[in-house]
């Protein structure tokens, strides 16, 4: 167990090295200068070259790349050319932004698609089963800027029950504790302003949970599917157990691993921070970050927002292998 | 039984009735305005429009814009005097000013603003950047205290739009006591004399600001003024239908016409202080320049081919005015006597012909690969253009780069034709026809002056413009600057980008400014319907 831990974690390591130098890489080979971005279209020469060496833009790639990584491995990502704030500081802020809405998005998803990829899979067939799955069809391939308008349109704007977009209504303010406004609020015993919270999250869960449910809508059916055709499945019932034991205690326990991988590689690219939903629900997350930090060319924000990402998807990552290598010691020995 | 509590009921639902018609207490007014995020609240240190919009609530300067226009008027100070060499600025500053930290208002606050920026040995100088102060102030030798309420700038060189300059964010005066009580966590606190204090800025999310109760001006009319984060302009427009704020900026051009027709809404639009054009290339030491430049009529007949018209209602959706100088008319001193060339392709070709070219030529149109406000769609209109120009004979092919290189090679001079565009950042007509039409700013390599365009009438005039300090004799020279500039057309002016804002129905009292400042304190809700 131990060395099947210790091989995963330095594969986490590996790869956010590998992400840190491609991503450092295509920032540099993306046309377009820095220094002319900021400094308007037209500053000096003497101006630009000043900024080019303040931001040490002028030495070989090279040796910009070990500079950066040696400052990033004591936690020192630079400051933010547009903000002249420390980046990592901006990212832990934002961070839990990001965390609360995926973490709400999740469940949304994972609730609705077990259910119904269940449900799907013991009523083969069935007008359910059909349903559900051309609903997670749609759910798959709609684009998801259209489905956030859609449902701002609807629930916001039409039926004027859901407020359009941002975290909490201009009327409250909640005193920042873990930057999570719903354990904030309830910190503070404020129900107003959980309610509030409440409410301006279920929109945009709705929309970023939405391809995630599809997806383990599908696999928990054909999970669930394989798993029923097996010979232990024909034992349980052949011993007279009956339908819901079969179901809940044999089958759905031995289709969970492909379950739980799917919703770990989902949850992990929530965590990445939804660019798209974080836009049009004006959600202060790491998505809207990275957004402003490209348009910006704010190299040091891009970088350390890409690698702080690839950080969290990796850890994440790490985290479901481990989980179920519990789930299945099989895995364990591979 | 049953009718004890029949008139009980009755006495309860009375009462409240008659509670219902006692006069409400006035409520606190709030105004939500939808936008970007602010990166700082340094009004010195800021760059950008989202941190301005929040700085001119809070800060003022010793002289500002009079309302909706670009003529600069007292604020801070009533009164200002020049010395006769034009190198020394006296300004009178006004009394019982207070910041809204309560701090006194005076010529040590001045000083303090400004010299922090100038002065690398101030002991405020290294938290900031202070990259506006080096692009527009760098003529700034020194501000001094002559004695409480009057300040002394010393100018290096006389410089008459010295006074547009004065009225720019930068030159905003900061409380000092706030300044060296936060230091380097100032530019989150910030603390000014001006119609609204600041109250909490949470990022991405929203700023507040509150009504300031000892403003020296006229009141605002809205208790509390909220700038909420809304970065996508179709999620604004959502936001804005649906009551959550009552204001935003920048819908997007396709929502426009949508906009236009709801009746619960309100569109404000202006020119901003910016022109977008085509530069053709006459300076004959550039690598790029094409002999048929060189003749007046080439240049003439180019202006006739090119339907202005049409390319800007068609390709900038509704988001500009097509442009006849190389000022915008929201500014001081436009020629409004300047008739702009007819879109006449026949007589282009007469032009040509006399010019020795009946056939026309061969040449290149560079294209920025950029969008911006002056430029909406520069592929599609220069695509436009060529085939405008294929009309009367003359063959451009369409040539582009990246942002960076095509900004260095038009600056080397190796276009023969180009698009590109500019916004001021001070309303004088020198941030236009000094940067982009002087022989000073055609220089092979760093030249703002992309048509290499030098004429020494216009350099004369600028420089007379720069040197005088009589705002009727700038006008004047500045005007026939701009009939010159057309007579020898080494432009075709395309645009003037519009500033849009959209406001619910009962918004009444916001004023547009051309340099895209807004201020709200002259807001109201308009409650009679």
């Amino acid at each position: 167990m131990k060395y099947y831990v210790a091989k995963r974690a330095i594969n986490v390591l590996l790869i956010v090295f590998a992400v840190s130098v491609i991503i450092f890489l295509l920032i540099r080979l993306a046309p377009g200068d820095p220094a002319i971005t900021m400094a308007g279209e037209h500053a000096s020469a003497e101006t630009l070259a000043r900024m080019r060496t303040e931001w040490g833009l002028n030495k070989p790639l090279i040796v910009q790349y070990f500079v950066w990584l040696r400052h990033a491995l004591r936690g020192d990502f630079g400051q933010s050319i547009l903000t002249h704030q420390s980046v990592l500081v901006e990212l832990v802020q934002r961070f839990p932004n990001t965390l609360e809405l995926s973490v709400f998005a999740m469940i949304f998803a994972t609730i609705i698609g077990v259910f119904a990829g269940i449900v799907s899979a013991v009523k083969r067939y069935s007008f359910f089963d059909y349903v559900s799955m051309i609903v997670a069809l749609f759910g798959v391939s709609m684009p998801i800027f259209w489905l956030a308008i859609v449902l701002i349109m609807i629930f916001g704007v039409r039926l004027n029950l859901l407020p359009t977009g941002g975290r909490l209504g201009v009327m409250y303010s909640i005193t920042p504790i873990t930057h999570l406004y719903l354990l904030d609020s309830l910190l503070e015993f404020r129900f107003p302003a959980f309610l509030d919270a409440l409410k301006h999250l279920i929109l945009p869960s709705l929309a970023l949970g939405t391809i995630p449910m599809a997806f383990v809508a599908r696999i928990t059916r054909s999970s669930m599917l394989d798993v029923m055709s097996q010979d232990y499945i024909r034992t349980a019932r052949s011993k007279g157990l009956g339908e819901k034991a079969v179901i809940i205690k044999h089958a759905l326990r031995n289709a969970l691993i492909p379950i739980l991988t799917a919703s770990g590689t989902e949850f992990a690219g929530l965590m990445g921070g939804a660019v798209l939903t974080e836009t049009i629900f004006s959600w202060p997350g790491l998505g809207t970050y990275i957004v402003q930090a490209v348009s910006a060319r704010d190299y040091p924000a891009v970088q350390g927002a890409v690698i702080f990402v690839a950080l969290i998807v990796a850890l994440v990552n790490l985290i479901v292998d481990i989980l179920y290598s519990y789930v299945d010691p099989r895995i364990r020995y591979e | 039984m049953k009718k004890t509590l029949v008139i009980a009921l009755v006495l309860v639902l009375g009462v409240s009735l008659l509670a219902g018609c006692k006069p409400v207490a006035k409520q606190p007014v709030t105004f939500v305005f939808a936008k970007g995020d602010a990166v700082e609240l340094d009004p010195a240190d800021v760059t950008d429009g989202e941190s301005i919009t929040v700085m001119n609530n809070i800060f003022e300067g010793l002289v500002r814009y009079k309302s909706g226009s670009t003529e600069v008027e007292p604020c801070l100070a009533t009164s200002w005097d020049t010395s006769s060499d034009g190198l020394v600025w006296t300004f009178h500053l006004r009394k019982n000013v207070k910041f809204q930290d309560g701090t006194p208002f005076n010529a040590d606050a001045v000083v303090f603003s400004y010299e922090r920026q100038r002065d690398t040995n101030h002991p405020f100088h290294q938290y900031g950047k202070w990259e506006y102060w080096g692009w527009c102030f760098s003529e700034i030798a020194k501000t001094e205290k002559v004695d409480d309420l009057t300040v002394k700038i010393t100018l290096s060189q006389p410089f008459a739009p010295f006074l547009s300059t004065m009225a720019m964010f930068t030159m905003d005066v900061v409380s000092p006591t706030n300044c060296n009580q936060w230091k380097d966590q100032w530019f989150a606190h910030p603390v000014g004399t001006g119609p609204f204090s600041f109250v909490e800025w949470v990022k991405g999310d929203h700023v507040t600001l509150q009504k300031n109760p000892s403003y020296w001006g006229t009141e605002p009319k809205i208790d509390t003024l909220i700038f909420r984060v809304i970065d996508d302009p179709s999620s604004r427009y959502l936001a804005l239908q649906k009551g959550e704020v009552q204001g935003m900026e920048f819908p997007n051009p396709t929502d426009l016409p949508k906009i236009t027709q709801d009746s619960t809404l309100t569109v404000l639009s202006a020119p901003g202080l910016n022109v977008g054009y085509l530069a053709m290339n006459v300076g004959t030491d550039t690598p790029g320049f094409q002999k048929p430049f060189a003749d007046v009529r080439v240049r003439q007949a180019i202006n006739y081919a090119i339907n202005k018209k049409d390319i800007v209602s068609q390709l900038y959706k509704g988001t500009a005015i097509p442009a006849v100088n190389p000022i915008p008319p929201t500014l001081w001193g436009y020629n409004d006597t300047v008739q702009d060339y007819s879109y006449d392709p026949a007589k282009a070709k007469e032009l040509l012909k006399e010019a020795g070219y009946p056939n026309g030529f061969k040449t290149n149109l560079w294209a920025m690969p950029v969008s911006r406000p002056y430029m909406f769609d520069p592929k599609a209109i220069a695509t436009a253009i060529q085939a405008d120009l294929k009309q009367v004979g003359i063959d451009a092919e369409i040539v582009t780069y990246d942002w960076g290189t095509y900004l260095q090679k038009t600056e080397a001079g190796e276009h023969a034709m180009c698009l590109l565009g500019w916004t001021a950042d001070y309303a004088d007509p020198d941030d236009f026809l000094y940067v982009l039409l002087d022989s000073d700013a055609a220089k092979v390599g760093s030249a703002g002056n992309v048509a290499f365009y030098r004429n020494a009438t216009v350099h004369t005039l600028n420089k007379e413009a720069q040197m005088t300090t009589d705002l009727n004799k700038r006008i004047d020279y500045y005007k026939q600057v701009q009939q010159i500039v057309h007579d020898d057309a080494p432009w075709v002016p395309l645009a003037y980008a519009t500033q849009t804002l959209v406001f619910a129905k009962n918004v009444k009292g916001f004023v547009l400014y051309p340099t895209g400042d807004y201020h709200f304190d002259t807001v109201y809700f308009d409650t009679s319907k």
